[in-house]
């Protein structure tokens, strides 16, 4: 039996202005011509902020909105919220609505936190009853007992995140709209909110915005990847949507953290399958090999390199065995070497290499440079995990 | 389950509006009334005088008046009351009045910032306004109580009645503050412009002197419905004449429709300001 439609939104758009003043009078003019005539031409100095979005949302799904900033995320979840009227298409919801969009909202900075634990429970929508009945429950959560009767100018800003999280975690929502919020609060209270969501999941439609790709492949079974206000991708595919984000970003710039000017890395290559490629790609488990030349005027001088493995978040997530090796003399002072890992084991992504090269005796940094060269794993499986380890299973028998 | 459909509004449907809106001031009667704790509560914690710097305004404007009355720098014409306490009603009354035109605008602009990320009843928002207008104004008519005491006034029955015309006359400027805010919220010279003509709008009420017999001022002052409310209010303080009785009733009779058309348009409007308004 498929489960009930919550959230159906048809071709939705949104236009916004690009200049405040020009804004505001079309704003009066909206005031007080509601027009009765389907308007859906964009006037002077507007674009589209949200162009012709549809999906559907069941109980027990969730919505992953991606995209780069300014490609119309938060006004459409400002519209899925109700706080602005589309444009254009239809929203249905069904059923009570808690956004975590900003948590706290409405705090007084005067009052104390059991006073803006009713405030805030009222602004989401519970009673006084509903509230009286919870108020224990919520400051369990938030962790904050020892603070609730403190006026909550004087909480930090991961306390007062805590408190509004707790509260809206107690409104017990159908659909819950969730935009980038749990950033914020240290690693405990981020667990806890994702035991939270993991909870509420299965009885509740989750539409969630986020940069963080591992989050997204974590809760999310579908995808809607905007640019400009537009659908760019919109399906299932997770791992695709992820892929395509990463794609619309230029390749990470390589930076030079430190250079004592005695060696000049000429290149860092790995070679390509195929030209039309944008940047190297090795199958999982597959070797990764490169090919560095540098020029310097060291000779017989022992070099440690290491080579240090990021991910597009700029996470290091591996670290190549650290080898030394003696520069030999050569005609015009360039030094080539191969380096290679056997069978790598990185889940599917995209990674870069940071290569550092320390000097023999006192371990002195010689040269860092950031981001050298990028390459992506290729693997059929979209984990939010760093590594796929090779496993074989091996049946055992009774007997034995 | 409750379904909420969320799309361009085309063309106004009065009656369904009205109905959406009635039944969102019936669903956040809790919300208004916190709303309203939260402000007043936060409002006198950093203050040690707390309400008394409510009454300083009007209560120094009758006296300046007092004073140029009683030292014949300005020769007003007999009020039929003593003027202290004539002064002091017209202060205090005409201090609700401008307070309440001002507060549909005030409560939006406080709520700016949950407006554009929390979802919840707007009118919650006009209404909890009006508690908190209520709960400064009780304190004002308690002191004009006592002032009435002070000067002798005579009490009378009439006096219960006293309570409906102070509705009334909130009643009257918030509705006037609807239209305003929206529009305020827009631009900032709306509440410049409120302010600026409160100043003068006060002198073409009878606040500190009567309408005058004849003239020009009588016209001014008889074409300006808070004329009305602050005579009429007055007459319930101290048993008056009612001269303008009939005037008040269909001033009332003309605002109360439209303080629901007001409701309205603030409903309408809100979405339009959140969207200019999401810094």
């Amino acid at each position: 039996m498929d489960r009930e439609v919550l959230v159906k939104v048809e071709g939705l758009s949104k236009k916004f202005c690009k200049d405040l003043k020009q804004s505001l009078k079309y704003g009066v003019k909206d005031l007080f011509f509601n027009s009765k005539k389907k308007e859906v031409t964009l006037r002077k100095k507007e674009f589209w902020a949200v162009k012709d979005i549809s999906f559907e949302l069941r109980r027990g799904e969730c919505l992953g909105l991606i995209g780069h900033n300014g490609a119309g995320k938060s006004t459409l979840l400002k519209m899925l919220n109700g706080l602005i009227n589309p444009d254009e298409g239809r929203i249905t919801m069904k059923g009570r609505i808690g956004a975590l969009i900003e948590l706290g909202a409405g705090f007084n900075p005067l009052l104390t936190g059991r006073e803006n634990i009713y405030n805030n429970g009222a602004v989401l929508g519970l009673s006084r009853k509903e509230i009286d009945e919870k108020i224990e429950g919520i400051i369990d959560f938030s962790e904050i007992r020892e603070f609730i009767d403190m006026p909550v100018q004087n909480y930090s800003s991961g306390m007062k995140v805590r408190l509004g999280f707790s509260i809206a975690a107690q409104v017990e929502p159908d659909i819950l709209i969730i935009d980038e919020v749990l950033a914020v609060g240290d690693l405990g209270f981020v667990l806890k909110c994702f035991k939270t969501i993991d909870v509420l999941l299965p009885k509740t439609s989750v539409i969630f915005v986020s940069h963080s790709m591992p989050m997204v492949s974590r809760l999310c079974n579908q995808v809607i990847l905007m640019e400009r206000g537009v659908s760019f991708f919109q399906g299932k595919n997770v791992s695709k949507a992820v892929d395509l984000y990463y794609n619309k970003f230029a390749l990470i710039e390589s930076s030079v953290v430190f250079d004592d000017g005695t060696i000049e890395i000429i290149s860092l290559d790995i070679p390509k399958t195929s030209l039309d490629e944008p940047l190297p790609i090795i199958n999982w488990n597959e070797d990764l090999q490169f090919e560095l030349s540098f020029r310097t005027g060291l000779i017989d001088t022992t070099l440690e390199f290491t080579f240090f493995i990021y991910d597009k978040e700029q996470r290091a997530v591996a670290m190549l065995e650290r080898k030394s090796h003696t520069t030999y003399k050569t005609n015009d002072n360039l030094q080539r070497f191969v380096i290679k890992h056997e069978h790598l084991q990185l889940s599917k992504g995209i990674y870069s290499i940071t290569v550092a090269i320390r000097g023999p005796e006192r371990k002195e940094p010689k040269l860092r440079i950031n981001n050298l060269i990028s390459f992506q794993v290729v693997h059929p499986e979209d984990i939010w995990a760093p590594f796929v380890l090779k496993t074989n299973f091996v049946k055992k028998l009774n007997e034995e | 389950m409750e379904v909420k459909v969320y799309e361009k509004k085309e063309g106004m449907r009065i009656f369904k509006l009205f109905k959406e809106s009635l039944k969102d001031i019936h669903a956040s009667r809790f919300l208004a009334k916190q709303l309203a704790v939260r402000d007043i509560k936060a409002k006198y914690r950093k203050s040690y005088l707390g309400i008394a710097w409510d009454f300083l305004g009007p209560i120094s404007t009758a006296f300046i008046w007092i004073f140029l009355n009683g030292s014949g720098t300005v020769q007003i014409s007999d009020t039929g009351v003593p003027y202290p306490v004539y002064a002091f009603t017209g202060t205090l009354l005409w201090s609700i009045i401008s307070e309440s035109i001002n507060l549909p605008a005030t409560s939006t602009q406080g709520a700016s910032s949950i407006l554009t990320k929390v979802n919840f009843p707007k009118e919650a928002l006009v209404v909890s306004g009006i508690y908190k207008l209520l709960f400064n104004s009780s304190f004002k008519i308690l002191l004009l109580i006592i002032f009435l005491f002070v000067y002798k006034i005579n009490f009378t029955w009439i006096l219960l009645l006293f309570p409906l015309v102070m509705l009334s006359s909130i009643l009257f400027g918030t509705t006037i503050g609807l239209f305003l805010a929206p529009l305020g919220m827009l631009y900032t010279d709306i509440k410049k412009l409120v302010t600026f003509s409160l100043q003068f709008l006060m002198y073409a009420t009878p606040v500190v002197y009567g309408v005058p017999k004849e003239g020009v001022l009588k016209t001014i002052m008889e074409l300006n419905p808070i004329t009305y409310i602050i005579t009429v209010a007055r007459d319930v303080l101290v048993a008056g004449e009612f001269e303008y009785l009939q005037y008040f009733l269909i001033s009332m009779a003309v605002v109360l429709p439209l303080f629901f058309i007001g409701m309205i348009f603030y409903r309408v409007s809100i979405p339009i300001i959140v969207e200019r308004l999401q810094a």
